[in-house]
């Protein structure tokens, strides 16, 4: 193969399809981003496989001018660690919800993490069930009042970034729709890790959860409200970059640096930490006492599944040679039975006919 | 002939010759029982005799010791004929315990031959298998040639001079059984001799402890001349070849390789544990030489997606389960169907319904396969009627999954998939070439355009460049694949995909008639039924009787002669481990009347049974 690609571009990753996401929904910016970076990842566009279940974001491979497979529900990281375990080569995505990772499709989404296949799951979290016209979804606030819940929800959202964590997910990662250059570094870097890359995106659903994200999202507060989490930086934010979050016991804390503290008394973020711990008090924080964590929160090497799954064929191959099948059905305790009806032990020399 | 009445014209001691017997091993899950049966039957398969074996085993892994939960037992025919079941009642049956024997003495033989460890007969142990008193004293054993010996004394007789702890003597107390049976069937021994000690290499203490066990089963016989005849069994006029014995997941799993081999597409299993369906599991996990990809999955739902995805990628995509599996798996099933992508369902049935039971056969899940699913949803279903038939049907199934580009769900179930018979090995070269051809040109390639033939669409794999196509389970246009919501179009797919399956019929070979093509009775079955109904006919049609057979291989679609096949007979007989599922399909289709014949008892047909059914239709006596 030549080792020349192509020059790709956003363009080569449009599909013919029309788009039929609401008008102003979170997933076109999404889109856009997949559609920007898939390019500059410098692998032929026949490679990339796009898998999804199903929902609003699920329609994602339908849009994406590359191979795609639109699942059913919550199963999509199944379907993708079939494909990937028998096809390395191959770069395989995923496009999921909230209900359908986290509600519908949870064993599979906890099960694909922990084996540490090689894909790159992107959670468009809306906290709302959109193709089924809005009712809560398991990353829906207590009290939620939807279409399914008139009074308000009773049972306690999850938080996919501590799932996945608590999953063993060796990469897991934090962006929001609206902050396109940030995403696209995820994304990024989510390619280039090696095992299954967990991104959770907050994506706003202008029609059945409209602004769910403000709160930490909006131009005028974005800056107080979130911290991104850069590896080998302290912990700091706010629009003055004059606040920070340092380790104090077995909890974090906020400290402005109008008290006297510094950068230098911050938690520097290391993501490659083995011990999950720190990414999981991490992922708790957020309003009202703590800005929401945005970027990697654990970025771990670890061999995939894939790899030690065809490692291990290999490496019997190798040792043993490849099997031949005339072996493999003449093998056990034979017995002959010649043209004259004798028994003889084993596979007699003469063609049995 | 059976050896009781052959025994009566017998001398003391004589060596007599039967046509067939039937053994049964049972005692408790930890006394080798189904080893000390694989023994008689490899000795028997070295012998030339035809054979077949069933075993049955509990459901849980380690019953309490000494009850009737905790019974195992293996059942083995041999014979000097062409034999098709393991048989219905046995002639000879060792009792290792009291709860072995309880299970076990209802289905032996008039004047049978039973071998009870006596020193098992303790008030404990008959409390534990429920005896208020002692059958061995009682005269409830009247009816059968009673042999008692006291098989753990003289085990530990046998190994007075070795150096091993009481539970290893203990542990080769089967060895002392299965000398006295083969002393009672005349077989040598030097087969389990040898079976010893390649076994035991690393450990020669215990080869010598188990020869010494067996060979003093054996002397006991003979010097203190326990049985009044002993029988012979010729050799079976086998056909010429090369065989071994082999159970049905285990043929099964050596026909998906063979398939993979010659379609040239790697092997993929996507599977979750369950009984009795996890052998096959476990087998092609150990063919990784042959480039078998196996994956545990979290669940059933998993294993299904899991072998669409390995499909998609141009794999060889294979998923195991049974029953409560398959139930799990319809939602991704009809995934395979729209997105029509080849994958093999094997569904190694149970009884049921729900968990029912999970080491007892039935063949309760064809309108499962047939139907069980939503929507307008037809695919490929076959049967495997046999062990070795196992390996036919797996090749089989994975041609019909690449050709016609439709998931295909195989049918075998617990009876076949555990119990073996004498497999004529065939030639690599005469099995079928499945080569497959990618799509990989770009020029007018669209994904769901179609073969003129099998209306197959065309297989296009990622990492083909130019051929980048979306699928999924939204209803596709036609050619294009693209998502269509058009009512025509949903029509047009409907039909096409129902016809794609039944194209198949076309090239499913003529039914093949066992007796007259025409008639008075016709017995139609499927599955693993084979063996009993096969017997059955023939018993029937040597006493006189107008009874023919056929089996069907093909239920979805059936073949297309079926129709007439079932016009030129009077009557049609379809025996089924189920209430009546083919009955229902065959009435559905063909608005004719049949005579269902059901059963679920956890147990394959006796041949006696199918027997006197037929002689009941045909207004003929009762079976001799």
């Amino acid at each position: 193969m030549s080792t020349e690609l192509p020059v790709l571009t956003k363009k080569d990753f449009q599909s013919d399809q029309e788009v039929r996401w609401c008008p102003g929904c979170g997933d076109y910016a999404i889109l856009s981003c997949v559609q920007t970076i898939f390019p500059q990842l410098g692998i032929p566009k026949e490679k990339f496989v796009v898998v999804s279940g199903i929902g609003c974001s699920s329609r994602f491979p339908y849009y994406m001018d590359t191979y795609g497979f639109h699942g059913i529900h919550g199963r999509a990281p199944a379907i993708a660690s079939g494909l990937k375990a028998t096809r390395p080569d191959l770069e395989v995505w995923i496009a999921t919800g909230d209900g359908d990772a986290m509600s519908i499709g949870g064993n599979h989404l906890i099960h694909t993490l922990r084996r540490n296949m090689d894909v790159k799951i992107l959670m468009f979290n809306n906290r709302i069930y959109g193709l089924t016209k809005g009712q809560y979804s398991p990353t829906s606030e207590l009290g939620k009042v939807t279409k399914s819940t008139p009074v308000g929800s009773v049972d306690y959202p999850f938080n996919p970034l501590s799932l996945a964590l608590g999953a063993g997910a060796t990469f897991v990662a934090r962006g929001v729709d609206i902050m396109q250059p940030h995403l696209r570094d995820l994304l990024t870097r989510a390619h280039a890790h090696t095992g299954s890359a967990f991104v959770e995106i907050y994506q706003n659903c202008n029609i059945f959860n409209d602004k769910a994200f403000e709160y930490m999202s909006a131009k005028q507060v974005r800056a107080d409200q979130t911290v991104e989490v850069l590896h080998g930086e302290p912990l700091v934010f706010g629009k003055e970059k004059d606040k920070g979050i340092r380790l104090k016991g077995t909890a974090l804390e906020v400290i402005h640096f109008a008290d006297g503290h510094g950068p230098e008394d911050c938690l520097v973020w290391d993501e490659t930490d083995p011990n999950p711990a720190l990414a999981f008090m991490m992922a708790q924080l957020g309003p009202p006492d703590f800005p929401t964590p945005i970027g990697v929160m654990r970025n771990v090497a670890l061999p995939s599944y894939d790899y030690g799954l065809v490692h291990q064929l290999e490496e019997e191959i190798e040792s043993k040679g490849s099997g031949k099948l005339e072996d493999l059905i003449y093998s056990g305790e034979l017995w002959t039975v010649g043209e004259g009806g004798q028994v003889t032990r084993g596979k007699a020399v003469a063609d049995p006919g | 002939m059976s050896p009781e009445t052959k025994a009566k014209s017998a001398s003391a001691n004589r060596l007599e010759p039967v046509d067939e017997v039937v053994v049964r091993f049972a005692g408790d899950s930890g006394d080798g029982m189904q080893l000390t049966g694989t023994q008689f039957t490899s000795t028997s398969a070295l012998l030339g005799n035809d054979l077949a074996t069933l075993p049955e085993f509990p459901a849980e892994i380690r019953a309490p010791q000494g009850t009737l939960a905790g019974v195992s037992a293996f059942q083995v025919r041999i014979a000097d004929y062409d034999i098709h079941t393991p048989g219905d009642a046995p002639d000879c049956l060792v009792a290792m315990n009291p709860a072995a024997l309880k299970k076990s003495i209802g289905d032996l033989k008039q004047n049978g031959v039973l071998i009870v460890n006596t020193d098992e007969f303790h008030d404990r142990n008959l409390k534990k298998a429920g005896y208020e008193t002692n059958p061995l004293d009682d005269g409830s054993l009247a009816a059968y040639r009673v042999t008692q010996a006291e098989i753990t004394t003289m085990t530990h007789r046998a190994l007075e001079e070795m150096d091993l702890d009481s539970k290893a003597k203990n542990r080769s107390r089967n060895m002392f059984a299965l000398g006295m049976v083969y002393y009672l069937f005349s077989r040598p021994l030097d087969t389990t001799v040898e079976w010893l000690e390649l076994k035991f290499a690393k450990r020669p203490e215990i080869a010598e402890a188990n020869v010494k066990v067996l060979k003093a089963g054996w002397n006991f016989c003979e010097i203190t001349d326990q049985f009044q005849v002993r029988y012979e069994v010729e050799p079976a006029k086998l056909a010429p070849g090369v065989y071994r014995n082999i159970m049905g997941n285990s043929a099964l799993s050596i026909g998906l390789v063979a398939a993979s081999r010659r379609s040239g597409l790697p092997l993929f299993l996507g599977s979750y544990p369950i009984t009795p369906a996890s052998e096959i599991l476990h087998e092609l996990a150990g063919y990784k030489t042959f480039g078998v990809s196996t994956f545990q999955a979290e669940d059933e739902i998993a294993a299904m997606a899991a072998a669409i995805g390995a499909a998609f990628g141009g794999a060889l995509a294979v998923t195991s389960t049974s029953g409560p599996g398959l139930a799990l798996k319809s939602e991704a099933i009809n995934l395979a169907i729209m997105t029509e992508l080849p994958v093999i369902i094997c569904n190694i049935q149970r009884g049921g319904p729900s968990t029912g039971l999970p080491t007892m056969t039935e063949q309760s899940d064809l309108l499962q396969a047939m139907f069980g699913r939503n929507g307008e949803s037809p695919l490929p279903v076959i049967a495997a009627s046999s062990p070795a038939d196992c390996f036919d049907t797996a090749i089989e199934a994975a041609r019909l999954a690449v050709s016609y580009m439709v998931p295909v769900i195989l049918l075998s179930d617990g009876y076949i998939a555990n119990g073996s018979e004498p497999w004529r090995l065939p030639k690599i070269e005469d099995l079928p070439d499945l080569r497959v051809d990618f799509r990989t040109d770009p020029e007018g390639f669209e994904p769901y355009m179609r073969d003129e033939k099998t209306l197959a669409r065309p297989w296009a794999i990622p990492g083909t460049p130019g051929l980048e196509h979306r699928v999924g389970g939204l209803e596709k246009e036609n050619v294009t694949g693209n998502v269509s919501y058009d009512p025509a179009n949903h029509q047009l797919m409907t039909d096409l995909r129902a016809e794609k399956v039944a194209r198949i019929a076309d090239e499913i070979p003529p039914m093949s008639i066992d007796g007259p093509d025409e008639g008075k009775l016709l017995v139609l079955g499927w599955g693993s039924t084979k063996g009993a109904i096969t017997g059955g006919a023939q018993k029937a049609r040597a006493e006189g009787l107008e009874v023919s057979c056929a089996h069907l291989r093909y239920i979805n679609p059936f073949p297309s002669d079926l129709g007439d096949v079932l016009s030129r007979f009077e009557h049609v007989l379809i025996p089924e481990m189920n209430m009546g599922q083919l009955a229902l399909l065959i009435r559905a289709r063909y608005l004719r009347e049949v005579v269902s014949m059901t059963k679920v008892q956890g147990k394959p047909f006796f041949r006696s049974e199918i027997q006197a059914k037929i002689h009941e239709i045909l207004g003929a006596e009762n079976v001799h």
